[in-house]
């Protein structure tokens, strides 16, 4: 196992799941490196993100589905002022929307890895890298997005 | 079998109250204490006994409580109490409307909607929130540093400004006619020191589009709007503005977590802006003035193409300094300078402008102005915004 390389400081919030579940296979997906959402067993719809009922055909029936890691950018965002105490030095980084077009178009957020002061553009193609964070407790996974070569 | 049910006409803002505005921080006095005095002062304004007072509305998990304060103030009774759902200032005209329609429903007879914000004493608005771990909505952003409001609405209006060719000068005007506009104020926070666009171009980025000034202030203060039934409102000290219409909510699954909102790049009145004309019977055309709720410049931009001032496409050519500008421009926008430059009360100060504006005694006065709208909180949800009128609009 290799020591983690983060794309932002240490400090951050961890995420965790809801004390309720809903969003757990998610976040033990991400540790699998496997990139899940909801699809609804009952009418095949696509959902994100996690509900507990499929907005479409009202089932509560919903699968964790693992889908291809890829999509492309629908929105970006370069943040310049540190809003946290971990970001304080850090300079600007990069957000990203992407969407997943082979996933009913459902949208991931997460940060465009590289230079922060590259070009972005909207519809770009891009492949998650999944980003282990095995240190921290609990341990969680992030998924980034980089530039398809 | 009665009308269609609206209640266009039937209530109106007999008397508003603020205290003075601080920036965050520092305030001299309580939150609560600022709250009781934007209550008195609404009260002293349409000339009625504080005691008269049986209901009170606010929005955004305002602090104050109803109960206390109407234990604060002694009320004999308090008949109506009522917070509106959601952050942000979303809820500043929907408030309005919930008190409007209790006493419409006779629930209540005069019940006073206000906001009050000393975040000094409280967690601040723009910085995080002091928690190592994140869940829910949280989880799927805050670990990836978009954690702010600026960061969560920056997306939205990238992929507009994107889909519509908007130019940076666009946004830019509005920040220049809030700044514009205060400066006429003297109750502004950024009364004497205007905004120029080089100084507008050369200020640092927030987050991209943002800049500085494309953001609202943070502030301490408190404002309050007492509402009575319009045949009552005659006959107090202050000219009335009638409520002729208002609306709140948001689109199809604009909540839909992790930035999944279908109609995203929104400021979320695409639903409610229709409904707020239809109730008005009135259109874009038939606004005098607009007071728009800046949180962010491009969250004012969607707003006003939402309610139909102007196309998308033309948000470049309509978006200029001299037309957002009292008292000659063609759509006069924010002009106590808002959010952005008179004082972040989330919003609640834009209420009171919109009364001032048919009272005639703005300190940016539309000659003759016989409507005013109000729109509160772009991009969050639900948002909501509401349309007063003078007298001659009935």
């Amino acid at each position: 196992m290799s020591a983690t390389v983060s794309y932002l400081p240490a400090g951050l919030p961890s995420p965790v799941p809801e004390a309720d579940g809903l969003d757990a296979p998610y976040w033990e997906g991400t540790r699998r490196g496997e990139l899940r959402v909801q699809r609804c067993r009952a009418c095949q719809g696509w959902q994100w993100g996690p509900e507990w009922i499929c907005h479409r055909c009202l089932a509560f029936d919903l699968a964790w589905t693992a889908v291809a890691p890829h999509g492309r950018i629908y929105s970006w965002e370069r943040a310049w002022h540190p809003v946290h105490p971990a970001l304080r030095g850090h300079g600007p980084y990069l957000v990203v929307l992407v969407e997943l077009p082979h996933a009913g178009g459902v949208r991931m957020v997460g940060n465009l890895l590289g230079d922060p002061m590259q070009t972005v553009d909207i519809g770009a193609a891009v492949e998650a890298v999944f980003e282990p964070h095995d240190e921290a407790t609990p341990p969680f996974t992030l998924v980034q997005w980089r530039r398809t070569p | 079998m009665s009308a269609a049910p609206t209640i266009r006409g039937r209530v109106a803002i007999a008397g508003i109250g603020e205290t003075d505005y601080y920036k965050h921080g520092q305030a001299p006095e309580s939150e609560m204490t600022l709250a009781l005095r934007a209550i008195l002062r609404a009260c002293e304004d349409a000339g009625v006994d504080p005691r008269a007072v049986d209901g009170f509305a606010s929005y955004s998990n305002d602090r104050n409580d109803p109960s206390r304060l109407a234990a604060a103030l002694g009320l004999p009774e308090l008949r109506f109490s009522n917070m509106q759902w959601g952050g942000g200032g979303g809820g500043g005209s929907a408030a309005v409307g919930n008190a409007a329609a209790a006493i419409a429903a006779g629930y209540a007879d005069c019940v006073v909607v206000f906001r009050a914000l000393a975040q000094g004493q409280f967690q601040r608005f723009g910085a995080a929130p002091p928690a190592t771990t994140a869940s829910g909505e949280a989880a799927l952003t805050f670990p990836y540093g978009l954690i702010s409001p600026a960061q969560r609405f920056a997306m939205r209006v990238m992929r507009f400004m994107h889909d519509h060719g908007i130019r940076p000068e666009a946004p830019r005007a509005i920040a220049l006619a809030s700044y514009h506009h205060a400066q006429a104020n003297p109750r502004a926070v950024m009364h004497g020191r205007p905004l120029t666009p080089e100084a507008y171009d050369a200020s640092r980025w927030i987050v991209e589009p943002f800049r500085l000034f494309d953001c609202c202030l943070e502030n301490d203060g408190a404002a309050a709007l007492l509402l009575v039934a319009a045949e009552r409102a005659r006959d107090l000290r202050s000219r009335p503005a009638y409520l002729l219409g208002v609306a709140q909510g948001s689109e199809y699954r604009n909540a839909a977590r992790g930035h999944n909102a279908p109609t995203y790049a929104s400021a979320s009145f695409t639903t409610v802006a229709p409904r707020l004309y239809a109730m008005a019977g009135l259109a874009s055309k038939d606004i005098d003035v607009v007071q728009s709720y800046e949180n962010f410049t491009g969250g004012v931009l969607m707003s006003l193409v939402e309610h139909d001032f102007f196309a998308a496409d033309e948000a470049n050519d309509f978006l200029s300094l001299d037309n957002l500008t009292a008292p000659g421009g063609r759509l006069p926008l924010n002009t106590s300078g808002g959010n952005l430059a008179e004082c972040y009360m989330h919003g609640l100060e834009l209420q009171i402008e919109a009364v001032r504006q048919l009272r005639g005694e703005s300190a940016s006065q539309v000659p003759g102005a016989r409507t005013a709208m109000v729109i509160s909180g772009p991009m969050v949800t639900p948002v909501s915004s509401m349309i007063l009128g003078g007298e001659g609009m009935l």
